[in-house]
């Protein structure tokens, strides 16, 4: 089988002179499905077992519970408006033909966009696609809001592909984090898009009680079809917004009211499970740290960047229960944890290890500092309560600086040692 | 000290400002307790840092690092220890068994590519058909045409091969069933002046056995180094066991130091081995004059340079000297005698070899005639003067590098691999925790190829080289220092304490697949122009 694929994979193979773009595509699949049959040349003559692509896709394969719930998620917020099955895994096949629905398109649109950029220019700089974009193509949707404009999506993800990261040079040149700049880029292009109460929750005309849904053909008439045919409970189309529903997420209300605030809307447990609205695959702490083990068992996130970053979170959190002159400010520092999106952009987000501080003194002071500022911003900024998104990039362009300061300190080090030991 | 603190006042300013154009009257929230908490996990996180860093440096310090620290072997007590953490031991198939094989080799050459440092088309003292004796000298370098290279053993020289540009690249002897030597007269080395000294060795063939750091090159005749090293054992991957290569030597050895010894304005420093519960070879331990510093850890605690780094580090414009614990030999040896003494037990080893063991032959053997009658099936094998990491790939024909005693033979990986870098087909060695075999190889062998696994990427993951190179330097920004020619950097971080060998580990575990050798050797050379 293998040797059948083998052949016909080399016989489909486009020239390399007469078609640069398909040939760059062709390579890309290739190697994908077999790894090449390099050999070593110069320097050592054995490599060990792991490349970029592996490290790479462990990242992606730490995210997939994310995925999933995620899918649900959406689905269930959006039912949750509605007054309908309350219960997470009530209606669980209305939650997850709804989540498909809404996340789907939003997964396809990041793909397609930033992997036809990435092999846009690995043809025409005739090198091979690299695997960058396989994480950060991946993390996009996790941080959008479900409800986002597929074509504010497609233009941020292009801004961030384009001037983020070929401008730079592509793989592992890039300064600021990829999928950070696509949604800084939303969140200053277009800032009634991704902040305020309405955008968290699919398939609403608004979240004010009494809207009507939102369903297109899809609910109606393809899922609507198949459930009927199995007996099963389908999308109503007359069904409004409860009463009373605001559809806040935690931060707005904790900025709000504080904690008290919070906990009038969200038990402890809805938090800590991530059943409340927010963005895609930020919202299950569980889940997400069980990708972070994975990713610190296999060595490829750092734990310095994640450890220090809860304690600078944590500090930070403490100074401003000591001063406590606003409501966010009071709320219980362990509890700043599990709201908004801390643990994704701690895992996911600040451990780029092209973005972040390089040197592991570096890195300890780098995550930190995103722990310590992203509070700041957290608690502070009036016009959009959450932080990490903008601490990160704002380390990234620290992170050379702190790399320097290291460095300095190693060729400091080199000379003044003693003559003789 | 100064601009650190102005810097962390302008921060604290800079974050000062949003907080304090904050303030509202609504002080009510207010908790003193929390600013004490704050304080203390402020302090933890520090001691933490400071702890963590301690043990994760090349030179573990901090107070936990004394308690994980193992116990000093009986056998090294008295002599300082030095304990590594950072490094790999790539288990691979195929070392060498302590036995002593048959010696096929028929033809060796001496190599002028072999030492750094030469112009490349040397003079030449002999011509094709001639008879030489072991230790005649063969041809000499025009910048210095004092020091002789010479034939390791007697014979005809049969073919003086030249490679790009006219360079000579191999200077080949059909060798004598019987080695003849050419007398060089026994000279007292207590009774002699160091210049004295000096000239004999070069005008015996014994000078370039010397290498000198920075740049790995043959010394100058003129230079007196700062001290010279000696590492008495090899952590590469199936190297031979000094230890069993040395037994019954130990005069020469002694010899070969007390020599050494009166070349250096310093010391002698011995490298020796603290992995094993048992003492390394008497050899090593019971020889006097010199300083003895024993080293614990894997892969490359061997390296003469990572014992440099942590004996007394190369400053800059100073120059050591590193000497093989089998040239040596070949020091005492001539002059117990009084004649040349080449000899090299070269082990041969890997996968692909049927039997693999010890050969006692000379420098420059040729590598067909070594693992001759000695390879698995005629697949396509490479073949490696040195070890697997920093070897140098050979074909049949040519010859063993003049400082090597290893040959390894591994398997071509000219294979694609169905999902390869995703569940390969079998175990890999790898410093990878994102594998499996990591976990469950425990002490399993493994057999590799010389497949990349992967393709060339630029630098993304970080931290990697750091846990493989016991010493304090940055390999990363050093080999990025040098890719941007940025000649005042490298010096700063340290190029001038490594050479390939010592990062070559790192090469092997790159996620990215970098020519990390190749680089830092351009970063050499770019220092070295610069003299």
């Amino acid at each position: 089988m293998k040797k059948t694929l083998l052949k016909f994979a080399k016989s489909i193979e486009p020239n390399k002179k007469d078609s640069p773009f398909l040939h760059t595509l062709f390579d890309g699949f290739f190697t994908f499905l077999f790894s090449p049959n390099t050999t070593t040349h110069s320097g050592v003559h054995i490599r060990d077992g792991v490349d970029l692509k592996r490290t790479m896709t462990m990242v992606v394969i730490a995210l997939q519970l994310c995925y999933l719930y995620g899918t649900v998620n959406i689905g269930h917020q959006h039912f949750v408006a509605l007054g309908q099955y309350p219960d997470f895994f009530d209606g669980l096949h209305l939650k997850v033909a709804f989540g498909l629905i809404q996340l789907l398109p939003i997964f396809a649109v990041t793909m397609l966009v930033g992997l036809g950029i990435e092999f846009y220019y690995a043809s025409k700089k005739g090198h091979s696609i690299e695997e960058g974009f396989l994480v950060s193509g991946s993390l996009i949707p996790l941080i959008m809001p479900p409800d986002l404009p597929l074509w504010i999506l497609a233009l941020s993800v292009a801004f961030a592909v384009w001037i983020g990261k070929e401008a730079f040079g592509g793989t592992g040149m890039n300064i600021l984090n990829i999928a950070l700049l696509a949604r800084v880029f939303i969140f200053f292009a277009y800032p009634t898009d991704i902040s305020g109460d309405e955008v968290w929750v699919a398939g609403l005309e608004s979240v004010n009680s009494g809207s009507a849904v939102v369903y297109n053909w899809w609910h109606t008439g393809f899922f609507n079809g198949i459930f009927e045919g199995l007996g099963w409970a389908t999308f109503q189309t007359g069904a409004t917004v409860v009463d009373g529903y605001t559809g806040a997420t935690p931060l707005s209300l904790a900025y709000q009211g504080g904690w008290e605030a919070v906990s009038a809307v969200y038990t402890d447990s809805q938090l800590l499970w991530g059943s409340i609205p927010g963005s895609i695959g930020e919202t299950s702490k569980p889940l997400i740290i069980v990708g972070a083990v994975l990713l610190l068992l296999s060595g490829i996130g750092s734990w310095r960047i994640m450890l220090s970053m809860v304690f600078g979170a944590g500090i930070m959190s403490l100074l401003l229960n000591a001063w406590g002159v606003t409501p966010f400010m009071t709320v219980p520092w362990y509890y700043q944890f599990v709201m908004g999106s801390f643990l994704f952009a701690m895992v996911f987000m600040a451990t780029d290890p092209v973005t972040a501080a390089s040197t592991n003194r570096g890195k300890w002071i780098y995550g930190f500092l995103i722990g310590f500022i992203g509070i700041i911003i957290r608690v502070m900024n009036p016009a959009y309560p959450e932080g990490w998104m903008l601490a990160i990039l704002f380390m990234n362009v620290f992170a050379p600086l702190i790399d320097y300061y290291v460095l300095e300190g190693n060729v400091i080090r080199r000379m003044r040692k003693p003559k003789t030991a | 000290m100064k601009t650190k603190i102005s810097i962390l006042i302008v921060l604290m300013f800079q974050l000062w400002v949003p907080v304090s154009s904050f303030a509202q009257n609504n002080t009510s929230g207010a908790n003193a307790g929390a600013l004490v908490w704050a304080l203390v996990g402020f302090a933890g996180f520090i001691f933490l840092v400071w702890l963590a860093d301690g043990l994760q440096s090349a030179k573990p310090k901090g107070f936990l690092a004394n308690l994980l620290k193992s116990a000093t072997p009986d056998y090294a007590k008295g002599s300082p220890l030095v304990v590594l953490k950072q490094g790999h031991h790539i288990r691979l198939k195929g070392s060498a068994e302590k036995e002593i094989l048959k010696n096929k080799v028929a033809t060796y050459a001496v190599q002028p590519t072999n030492f750094l440092g030469l112009s490349p088309i040397p003079k030449m003292n002999v011509e094709v058909g001639q008879e030489v004796k072991a230790g005649d000298s063969l041809f000499f370098d025009k910048q210095q045409p004092q020091v002789q290279f010479c034939a390791p053993v007697s014979g005809e020289i049969i073919a003086v091969n030249r490679g790009e540009k006219r360079a000579i690249t191999e200077v080949v002897i059909l060798a004598d069933k019987a080695v003849h030597h050419r007398d060089l007269g026994k000279i007292d080395i207590d009774a002699v002046s160091r210049e004295e000294l000096v000239t004999y060795m070069a005008n015996c063939g014994l000078w370039p056995s010397i290498k000198e750091r920075p740049f790995q090159i043959m010394p100058a005749l003129d230079t007196v180094p700062r001290d010279i090293f000696i590492s008495t054992f090899d952590t590469a991957p199936l190297a031979p066991d000094l230890d069993f290569v040395v037994e019954g030597k130990g005069e020469a050895f002694q010899k070969g130091l007390d020599v050494l010894v009166k070349l250096t304005s310093g010391r002698v420093y011995l490298g020796l081995n603290a992995n094993h519960k048992k003492a390394p070879s008497k050899v090593f331990t019971e020889v006097v004059g010199v300083e003895k510093v024993y080293f614990k850890g894997v892969h490359p605690a061997g390296n003469v340079g990572v014992q440099i780094h942590h004996i007394a580090p190369i400053q800059s414009g100073e120059k050591v000297w590193t000497v093989g614990v089998q040239e040596v030999i070949n020091i005492g040896q001539t002059f117990l005698n009084g004649q040349l003494d080449m000899s090299r037990v070269v082990a041969v080893t890997g996968s692909e070899v049927d039997d693999a063991g010890y050969v006692s032959t000379y420098a420059g053997a040729n590598i067909g005639d070594l693992v001759k009658g000695n390879l698995e099936d005629d697949h396509s094998v490479r073949l490696i003067s040195g070890d697997v990491l920093s070897g140098i790939q050979k074909e049949e024909r040519s010859f063993l590098d003049f400082h090597d005693d290893q040959v390894t033979v591994v398997k071509e990986g000219d294979y694609y691999e169905m999902f390869g870098w995703l569940v390969p087909d079998r175990a890999r060695p790898t410093v990878s925790r994102s594998f499996l075999s990591y976990f469950t190889a425990g002490k399993k062998k493994f057999v590799a190829d010389t497949n990349t696994h992967g393709e060339e990427r630029a630098f993304v993951v970080t931290g990697q080289y750091e846990h493989l190179l016991p010493m304090d330097i940055y390999p990363q920004h050093l080999l990025k220092s040098i890719l941007t020619g940025d000649l005042e950097r490298m010096e700063g971080l340290g190029i001038n304490e490594l050479v390939e060998e010592d990062i070559a580990l790192c090469e092997f575990a790159c996620t990215s697949k970098q020519p990390l050798q190749h680089i830092l050797r351009s970063g050499l050379d770019m220092m070295r122009e610069q003299l």
